[in-house]
């Protein structure tokens, strides 16, 4: 797929892929050969009509395709474009083992954005109501698609938002050059055409708890998809020092404030001449990316090598060819401070990798007497994220694991009488799609509670074709340390 | 929702807005705080809850003029909307029955001040309250203080009003005089670190609101945080209120001061766009 050229990307924050032409959809779908199993299904957390979508491409149908897939993805855009498909989908299609599998993330891109771009979006008929209301807290993709599914069902649905925009980490951490912001609106806006009520700036165990919504204001059920949203910090001398920012905090103020906009926009952002960024997952990723295009020096510390690093290959690779300096094999001791208490250097140690450790990737071991300062006036932490109990501590009688997450079976039922829960704050932090796949299980769920609607009796199948049952489970994706 | 009801300038450069906000009126309690957003493109900023109405669902705040957004909010009229509104937000105050307590007020602190103040005294407290100002025409909401006040005493710098000099002289002498359970200081960070560090020796507990930047205020940014004692906490989820004895003032300090030269910038163009002479 074409691409901004690396130089040319830096200085600005569109999108880097450019997206195929017609004609190259079309070529891309004629390569698909409809197999009668079709295994990539299977990858897809949410199992979209793979084969069948991708037959209407090949044929020139688009906005038809578009159709297809939202039969079981209402929000194709987005996951088109942030699925990490190289291990969902297109892993388990045929041709992945001859090297070269059918691109689905960017075609159901393409139809997506061909559908919304030609004004071809077709609104559900308003479906006739059933009479019983559920509340949703957090309006990331597990609540969005647990909203739109209820919606569909009959329900009368209102979505608790914390922020002043809807989205969750699509709108405040997914930067823009990855996925523009008015897509993800427009996606929501599917949803509210739908039906579907957003209440923004309403902090579930603030503003209102989940038992007042259970009681006092008579929803029949609360859907909890309040995501991963608790930064981590390593625990370094220095590192409450100015200039250090978690990665939530610099992609909040970056995405979802477009401080890379200010003045325009009112909120500012520390624009380092040299930049550390911690960690090797996507969010280390996106902060470094970000970072580039706020005109900064970036260096990258990771404790192992570029092998181990969890983020995708491709976007080491984009970040690499951005001119983001990798420090592998680099322990973050403490962060150095200035006369005026803002960060001068970040002080590391050198590693070296030993033997394998309980994840499975070579453990690193410090090299005696290795330690060396990298000059930086911002350290960015990406180095993964937990649960935040801000809802959890003011809701008793919910159950949660040992890191604090929500206990909840496979269909998202918590241990709480008519709430259930999904995404992020039951997994830790996974996949968009994976969010989703939750969302619709739960609504699928609270279906059956509440009107007694049979569900499939394993959480994903029932969108397959011609009665075909995956075997093999989605992947997880992998922790980001 | 969120509407202002009616907006004032109370005194020079601090203005008082009341705001049509039922569900958080129904909630607040004193000590919490909202995050307020004047308009679509603006900064999300904390303001505390000054006071609340629970029968007509309003909440009040009150606000320095300094930078860009406060200046956005004073301009506001009633009749317009706040972009975002939100809380309540933060720990509410411990509100028993201490004993003796003093209430230190700096400046704008008066506001955040008043409502633990009253709550305070409605749980029994012997309540004494310095308000402190630069000068007279500064002064505030002292009938409201002092309506919830045993013993009221006014400081101002130039001594245009009360007693000439600063809080932590009378804060002292109370000390001195007699039994003290606890003290509360809410003000200009320089004014609060002075009267925890008037207190110390005498070993009584001085709690402080801090300022911190923030944005999210729900835990989730990191931004907000503040080393008390050992152990960092974050302001927005943990506090605002804490030992005044254990906090880091140079750090606290150090990182509101982060984005001083953003904050000049900003503010030329929103003088700029918006045509305000100062
Ligand atoms: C920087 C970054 C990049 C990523 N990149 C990718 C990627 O490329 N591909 C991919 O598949 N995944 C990616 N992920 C992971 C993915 O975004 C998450 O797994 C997914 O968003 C989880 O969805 P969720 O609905 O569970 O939670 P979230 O998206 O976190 O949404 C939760 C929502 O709930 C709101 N909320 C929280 N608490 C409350 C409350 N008490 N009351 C009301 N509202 C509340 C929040 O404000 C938020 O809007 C990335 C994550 C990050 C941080
Ligand atoms: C819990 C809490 C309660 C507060 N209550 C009140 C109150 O009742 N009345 C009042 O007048 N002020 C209060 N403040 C301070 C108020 O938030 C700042 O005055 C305001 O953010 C300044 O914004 P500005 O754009 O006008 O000025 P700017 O020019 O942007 O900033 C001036 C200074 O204000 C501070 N500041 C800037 N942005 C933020 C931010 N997003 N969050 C926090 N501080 C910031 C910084 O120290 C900065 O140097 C409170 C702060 C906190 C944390
Ligand atoms: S939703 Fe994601 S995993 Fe499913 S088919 Fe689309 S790109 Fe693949
Ligand atoms: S496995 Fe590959 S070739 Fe087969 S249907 Fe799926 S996308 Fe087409
Ligand atoms: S303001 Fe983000 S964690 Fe406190």
């Amino acid at each position: 797929m074409p691409e901004q050229e690396p130089d040319e990307r830096i200085k600005n924050f569109e999108e880097v892929p450019l997206g195929y032409t017609p004609e190259m959809a079309m070529e891309e779908a004629a390569r698909c050969v409809q197999c009668k199993v079709p295994s990539c299904v299977c990858g897809c957390p949410v199992n979209v009509h793979i084969p069948a979508f991708i037959k209407l491409v090949a044929e020139g149908k688009f906005a038809e395709a578009a159709r297809k897939v939202k039969e079981t993805n209402a929000l194709p855009a987005i996951c088109g474009r942030v699925c990490p498909q190289e291990v969902q989908c297109e892993e388990l299609c045929v041709f992945n083992k001859m090297g070269r599998p059918i691109a689905i993330g960017r075609l159901e891109r393409f139809v997506a954005d061909y559908e919304r771009e030609n004004d071809l979006i077709e609104y559900p008929a308003q479906v006739e109501k059933n009479g019983k209301k559920v509340a949703i807290v957090g309006a990331g993709p597990a609540g969005l698609t647990a909203a739109g599914d209820l919606e569909q069902y009959g329900y009368e649905v209102t979505i608790f938002e914390a922020f002043h925009r809807p989205g969750g980490v699509l709108m405040y951490g997914i930067p823009e050059f990855r996925l523009p912001k008015d897509i993800v609106e427009k996606e929501v806006d599917y949803l509210v055409r739908m039906g579907v009520e957003i209440r923004l700036n309403e902090i579930v165990g603030k503003t209102v708890s989940v038992d007042e919504l259970l009681e006092e204001r008579g929803y029949d059920a609360v859907f909890i998809g309040t995501g991963a949203g608790l930064p981590k910090f390593l625990g370094i001398p220095g590192e409450n020092l100015g200039g250090v920012y978690s990665a939530n905090e610099y992609l909040t103020r970056a995405n979802l404030m477009k401080a890379y906009k200010f003045p325009e926009y009112d909120t500012p952002i520390v624009k380092g001449q040299k930049v550390c960024v911690i960690g090797g997952g996507n969010v280390a990723m996106d902060v470094a990316r970000t970072a580039r295009r706020l005109g900064s020096a970036v260096s990258l510390v990771y404790r192992r090598t570029r092998k181990e690093m969890p983020a995708r290959d491709e976007e080491i690779h984009h970040a690499e060819e951005e001119g983001i300096k990798l420090c592998p094999l680099s322990n973050p001791l403490a962060v150095l401070e200035d006369s005026d208490h803002h960060v001068r250097a970040l002080k590391c140690e050198k590693m070296e990798l030993g033997e394998p450790d309980e994840t499975g990737r070579a453990r690193p071991n410090q090299v005696p007497d290795s330690e060396y300062e990298i000059p930086a006036n911002l350290v960015i932490m990406a180095i993964g994220a937990g649960a935040n109990p801000l809802l959890t501590k003011s809701t008793p009688g919910l159950e949660l694991n040992k890191w604090g997450y929500i206990e909840a079976d496979e269909w998202g039922k918590t241990s709480k009488d008519k709430v259930w829960a999904g995404g992020d704050i039951v997994t830790g932090m996974a996949t968009v799609i994976e969010a989703m796949g939750a969302g619709k299980n739960a609504a699928m769920d609270i279906h059956e509670k509440l009107m007694g609607v049979k569900k499939p009796i394993d959480p994903s199948p029932d969108a397959l074709p011609d009665d075909m049952v995956c075997e093999i489970k989605p992947k997880r994706a992998e922790p980001t340390t | 929702m969120c509407e202002i009801v009616s907006i004032k300038e109370l005194v020079p450069t601090i203005f008082e807005a009341v705001v049509k906000a039922p569900e958080i009126a129904r909630k607040a309690k004193a000590g919490e705080f909202l995050i307020v957003m004047p308009d679509e493109k603006g900064e999300r900023i904390p303001l505390t809850i000054a006071d609340f109405d629970r029968d007509e669902g309003t909440i009040t705040i009150v606000f320095m003029t300094i930078g860009t957004s406060t200046y956005k909010l004073a301009a506001m009229k009633p009749g317009d909307k706040y972009f975002a509104f939100v809380g309540p937000l933060g720990h509410a105050s411990e509100i028993k029955n201490h004993g003796t307590v003093i209430m230190v007020a700096g400046g704008v602190g008066t506001a955040p001040i008043y409502p633990i103040a009253r709550a305070l005294k409605e749980a029994g407290n012997k309540v004494i309250s310095i308000q402190g100002s630069r000068s007279k025409e500064l002064l505030f909401w002292e009938d409201r203080l002092a309506s919830v006040s045993d013993e009221h005493i006014i400081m101002t710098d130039d001594g245009t009003a009360g007693r000439k000099g600063l809080v932590t002289e009378p804060l002292k002498e109370i000390i001195e005089r007699e039994e003290v359970a606890i003290v509360y200081a809410i003000g200009p960070v320089p004014m609060m670190k002075f009267s925890a560090l008037t207190t110390k020796p005498f070993k009584v507990k001085t709690i402080v609101s801090l300022n911190s930047i923030m944005i999210d205020a729900t835990g989730m940014c990191g931004g907000c945080r503040v080393n008390i004692g050992t152990e960092t906490k974050f302001t927005c989820v943990d506090g605002p209120e804490f030992d005044g004895h254990l906090v880091d003032w140079d750090l606290l300090t150090s990182r509101q001061r982060t984005y001083v030269k953003d904050e000049k910038c900003s503010f030329d163009k929103y003088l700029e766009d918006s045509g305000v002479i100062l």
